[in-house]
């Protein structure tokens, strides 16, 4: 339905529920294009968003099986949520919750999609409804959830800062693009 | 365009770790920037989609909503609930203003 109010047609978000599949990012890229950032800044805007997949992937590596093509398909079903529920005390993950909650968060999500996507007109105006605060409110949301302490809130802070210092004198994106410098923050501490 | 790239880049970030590394940890001097990366990014959102529209900084209704929500959350409300709240009372506040 956001993706809707910023103009990218019916198919688009359906798609992009089916292949990326991590919410924040397709919310991140529809914001920046939404905003009047160039379509360059929002995937690179995505991207790095997602760039958290590296390390989660690479956290939930000893659980799959199989050859590199089946540990491929397996791990599109990584998302934050199967990956927390999944987590294990001691660090590692249970194949059967990881690969299950994935399934079954992947059809909710593109099944929600779709109702968003093809439902979105009878609404009429998204601002109206205050739709266009729904987008900060998500995004503190999952700044919420990803908060695990000091080094986090730190980096949140500073990223915060960078991109409102930013937002005056560069094109709409390029700010968000900016702030994931705070992230050099985990070099030093 | 943007579709496609972000959904290519994102299936191969996933895929990394599982295809190509089998069980090894990632290097500590990358896996900490990595992980800050999201929390990071997250809030330079949350700032941008408040406080700006196009280059100009503003204080309008979305700040309201944002207020509600960061309540929201505080009371550990669900997900939803906070977004949800958000966007009703910034509806309220452009509906009176």
């Amino acid at each position: 339905m956001l993706a809707r109010s910023v103009g990218m047609g019916w198919a688009a978000p359906i798609v992009m529920s089916l292949t990326t599949f991590a919410g924040s990012s397709q919310f991140a890229a529809a914001s920046v294009l939404d905003a009047g950032g160039a379509a360059s800044a929002a995937v690179v805007a995505a991207l790095l968003l997602n760039a958290r997949y590296i390390p989660i992937g690479i956290s939930a590596a000893s659980s799959f099986e199989g050859r590199p093509f089946r540990r491929f398909l397996q791990a599109q079903l990584v998302v934050d949520e199967s990956w927390a529920l999944s987590r294990r005390p001691d660090g590692s993950h249970d194949r059967t919750i990881l690969l299950g909650s994935g399934v079954v968060l992947g059809l909710a999500w593109v099944v929600g999609t779709i109702i968003g996507s093809l439902g979105s007109g009878v609404l009429g105006d998204p601002n109206r409804l205050g739709l266009d605060a729904a987008f900060p409110a998500l995004f503190l949301a999952l700044l919420w959830i990803h908060i695990r302490g000091r080094r986090e809130l730190a980096a949140a802070a500073a990223g915060a800062a960078i991109a409102l210092a930013l937002v005056p004198f560069t094109p709409p994106g390029v700010p968000i693009i900016a702030a994931s410098a705070a992230c050099l923050i985990g070099l030093v501490w | 365009m943007v579709v496609i790239a972000v959904g290519a880049g994102t299936m191969a970030m996933k895929a990394v770790g599982p295809v190509l590394l089998g069980g090894r940890p990632l290097p500590p001097w990358l896996a900490g920037p990595l992980r800050l990366l999201a929390p990071a990014l997250l809030a330079a959102l949350v700032v941008t989609s408040v406080f700006a529209s196009g280059r100009d900084l503003q204080l309008d209704a979305r700040a309201l909503g944002l207020l509600a929500a960061i309540v929201a959350l505080a009371l550990r409300a669900p997900l939803l609930v906070a977004v949800v709240a958000a966007a009703v009372v910034t509806a309220l506040a452009r509906a009176v203003t």
